[in-house]
């Protein structure tokens, strides 16, 4: 993608700045998914909806079936040495030379830049940190800059709100991938909406420790959300939309917003438009 | 908020003050209109974003250079300000740098001060602790002599006087100046002005900040837009400043990216109306200025973040007030609910430091950690992962290792490490982390739609009927 800036192909192995472009590989034949512990237990399907997209594209998915969480909620939370050995279980798992999906721009920005701060006293982890990190892709990131993904809508036209976590947007760097995914599709008109790049209130913890001032931010948020018109909202990231959604629902809004996985596919499927290329 | 101590005994109520504030609309109304502004102030500053990341890259490396050789730097400033004629003092606290100050007004016998903008004196409290000694302080920026006139502290560290509408400041003028009710800004600022333009002769000693200290050419370095400053720091025949430790720079050609930088971070202005730089009092042949000038240099845990290489960053800032700006969290309540002189990101990151983390153990908290201040702040501080590791010292075992933090374990807790640790266990025990997701799904009918905090704003939220784990298992086998 010409959007984005590329590393030098020959990018040194030392944790990326946040700021970074990179370096894309050619499309592989398998790929781990990292599910994350919220699409687990709240959001499977959007977890097999995203296994369904990658097999579409021809790629084999591997779900270790160890695996859990990345160990943000304890990192953030001040507790690092359980955050530490919740990593290295993870590091375990993904330990080949196949690209790990994540369909979560949080968790992936966990893997691609905390986890050498987890284990910056362990040289001898590093060097799996720093393999991890370089095969860690969000989703739609990977759909896009490596599977080079080409879709065909085959659904109506509609209006739609892309909200983009805080960590794709200032860790991955991959918040304009979902809208270069989205403007793929012919009949969805992307709608912007007031004050786009700010934070839905969620945080994690942040969400139960702050409850006044994290229901604010969410509050404005969805305010903000169904103010730009839009009949559909998505997102890459499961923590918003758990945040979000459950705005909507207290409020008895009937809009929910969708995991950008499950749009794409519902919107590409052949139920939609009668098969993909 | 009227003056709160500058060290409460208490934990700063932060939650409760938040809440208030969350429950005044006008005063959202103000913040989010006025953080609107200056954001979009900020954006038309650095169209070029490349550019942008170059000029934030290279005030880092001033930044970081000054306090690599920071103890070398501030001797070379007093020896230089020493030699210039300037007198330099040295203080560990707040206490000690207000004797000083009130040392220094009483060998002049003072009895009426005119103030330039200074956070650092907000932090040290000077116009109360003058104030109980028959000393008169009147503070002469525009928005620091509204927020004194209602007394209170200021909301915002650029602008003090930013969670108030001009309807505000209309009504207070026209109760405390005795002048007819106008919403007329200009014709506030006259008021204003007028009321101040008399005092600055009548003033014993002109106290001002310093927003860089030229450790090279013993320099003192002021910004300001409104002359106030410069009034404040020439007509009266004394000048003090007060600054923390950490605003030395090396030299000269320092100064010049870290003022692009402030500038148009702070107002989104290339440069402000009046950059002084003090570097004697007045000599024989001069017409104005001062005949004495004074520099009190101000620790207050500064040295703590000094000695620790990653706190050590937080000392990078240059007070443009952007980080506060761009936080979704000050915008929805402002700087008073902080209950702290510095509000905002770099507030949760440099109170801590002044105060301990016992009575600021809240502070670092609340963030969602979406990363907006880091990613604005002009001289890169990490301020994310500064509060990420201020959590850590907040739930650290208090005896565990040696503190690193006044107040270190704070917030610790035997019941939520023993969570955690609980945490640890079910997510490195695959077997039992899919045996407890398991019994989450199926028992989802019994999830209470009242889950504390959360669905005071939301529903519960519901987990699905099934796990991943176990549609991948049915799709992919088992892995």
């Amino acid at each position: 993608m010409s959007h984005l800036p590329s590393a030098p192909a020959n990018a040194t192995r030392v944790a990326p700045p946040l700021e970074s472009g990179r370096a894309y590989p050619a499309k592989p034949a398998d790929v781990y998914l990292f599910g994350t512990c919220v699409v687990d237990v709240f959001f499977p399907g959007a977890g097999m909806d995203a296994i369904r997209l990658l097999e579409r594209e021809g790629v084999r998915v591997h779900f270790p079936q160890a695996q859990s969480c990345c160990g943000q909620p304890a990192y953030t939370s001040g507790y690092t040495d359980e955050a530490r050995e919740v990593a290295r279980a993870q590091l375990a798992l993904f330990a080949g030379e196949w690209p790990v999906v994540v369909p979560s721009g949080s968790c992936a920005g966990m893997f691609r830049h905390h986890y050498f701060e987890l284990f910056k006293d362990e040289p001898e982890t590093l060097e799996q940190v720093e393999s991890l990190a370089e095969r860690t892709f969000e989703l739609a990131e990977f759909l896009l800059e490596v599977c080079k993904v080409r879709l065909e809508d085959g659904g109506a036209p509609v209006k739609v709100a892309l909200h983009t976590s805080c960590s794709a947007r200032r860790e991955m760097n991959t918040h304009l991938h979902g809208r270069a995914l989205l403007a793929q599709l012919a009949g969805v008109e992307r709608v912007d909406h007031d004050h786009e790049s700010e934070c839905c209130g969620f945080g994690g913890s942040f969400s139960v420790r702050m409850p006044d001032i994290s229901g604010a931010m969410v509050r404005d948020k969805t305010a903000a959300l169904k103010g730009s018109g839009a009949a559909e909202v998505v997102s890459a990231d499961c923590g918003c939309l758990l945040n979000i959604n459950g705005c909507f629902e207290k409020q008895g809004d009937a809009l929910r917003g969708e995991h950008l996985a499950s749009f794409l596919l519902r919107r590409t499927s052949s139920a939609a438009q009668g098969g993909t290329k | 908020m009227s003056n709160p101590a500058q060290t409460p005994a208490q934990p700063i109520t932060f939650k409760r003050n938040a809440r208030e504030a969350l429950a005044d609309p006008q005063l959202r109304r103000n913040f989010r209109g006025a953080m609107d502004f200056l954001m979009d102030k900020r954006r038309s500053q650095f169209p070029d974003g490349d550019e942008l990341e170059r000029l934030r890259a290279f005030g880092n490396r001033v930044r970081a250079r000054a306090l690599s050789k920071l103890p070398e730097l501030l001797e070379r400033l007093d020896a230089n300000l020493s030699r210039n004629g300037v007198r330099v003092h040295w203080a560990e606290t707040v206490e000690e740098a207000n004797a000083i100050v009130h040392g220094i007004v009483e060998r002049h016998a003072a009895k009426k001060i005119i103030k330039g903008k200074s956070m650092v004196s907000e932090e040290m409290e000077m116009n109360h602790y003058l104030g109980d000694r028959g000393v008169d302080c009147l503070e002469s920026d525009m928005g620091e002599f509204i927020v004194q006139l209602r007394e209170e502290k200021p909301a915002h560290i650029i602008m003090p006087a930013i969670h108030l509408n001009a309807g505000q400041v209309a009504q207070l003028f026209h109760d405390k100046l005795d002048v007819d009710y106008t919403e007329d800004v200009d014709r506030l600022i006259q008021i204003g002005r007028e009321t101040l333009r008399r005092k600055f002769f009548e003033a014993d000693i002109g106290v001002s900040g310093v927003n860089f200290a030229i450790a090279e050419t013993g320099t003192l370095l002021l910004v300001e837009n409104e002359g106030n400053g410069r009034m404040s720091t020439t007509v009266p025949p004394v000048h003090i400043a007060v600054t923390g430790i950490e605003k030395v720079v090396e030299n000269l050609r320092d100064v010049i990216p870290l003022l692009s930088l402030l500038t148009r971070s702070a107002t989104g202005q290339a440069i402000t109306t009046y950059v002084n730089m003090i570097s004697s009092p007045r000599k024989a042949d001069e017409l104005d200025g001062p005949q004495e000038v004074h520099l009190v240099l101000l620790d207050n845990g500064r040295s703590q973040a000094f000695a620790d290489g990653e706190l050590r960053q937080t000392l990078n800032c240059i007070r443009c007030g952007a980080c506060m700006n761009h936080c979704p969290v000050y915008t929805r309540i402002g700087g008073h609910a902080y209950g702290t002189v510095y509000p905002g990101p770099i507030g949760k990151i440099i109170t801590p430091h002044m105060l301990g983390l016992e009575t600021t153990r809240d502070l670092p908290t609340a963030s969602s950690m979406c990363g907006a201040c880091g990613e604005v702040c002009p001289v890169k501080i990490p301020i994310p992962s500064l509060l990420r590791r201020l959590r850590e010292e907040a739930v650290r075992p208090p005896a565990a290792e040696p503190h690193h933090m006044r107040g270190q374990g704070a917030k610790y807790s035997k019941k939520e490490t023993m969570i955690w640790k609980a945490w640890r266990k079910l997510n490195t025990s695959p077997g039992l982390y899919r045996a407890a997701m398991y019994a989450g799904t199926r028992l989802r009918g019994l999830m209470p739609a009242n889950i504390g905090p959360w669905t005071e704003h939301r529903s519960a939220p519901k987990p699905a009927a099934r796990t991943l784990h176990e549609l991948a298992r049915e799709h992919l086998g088992d892995q």
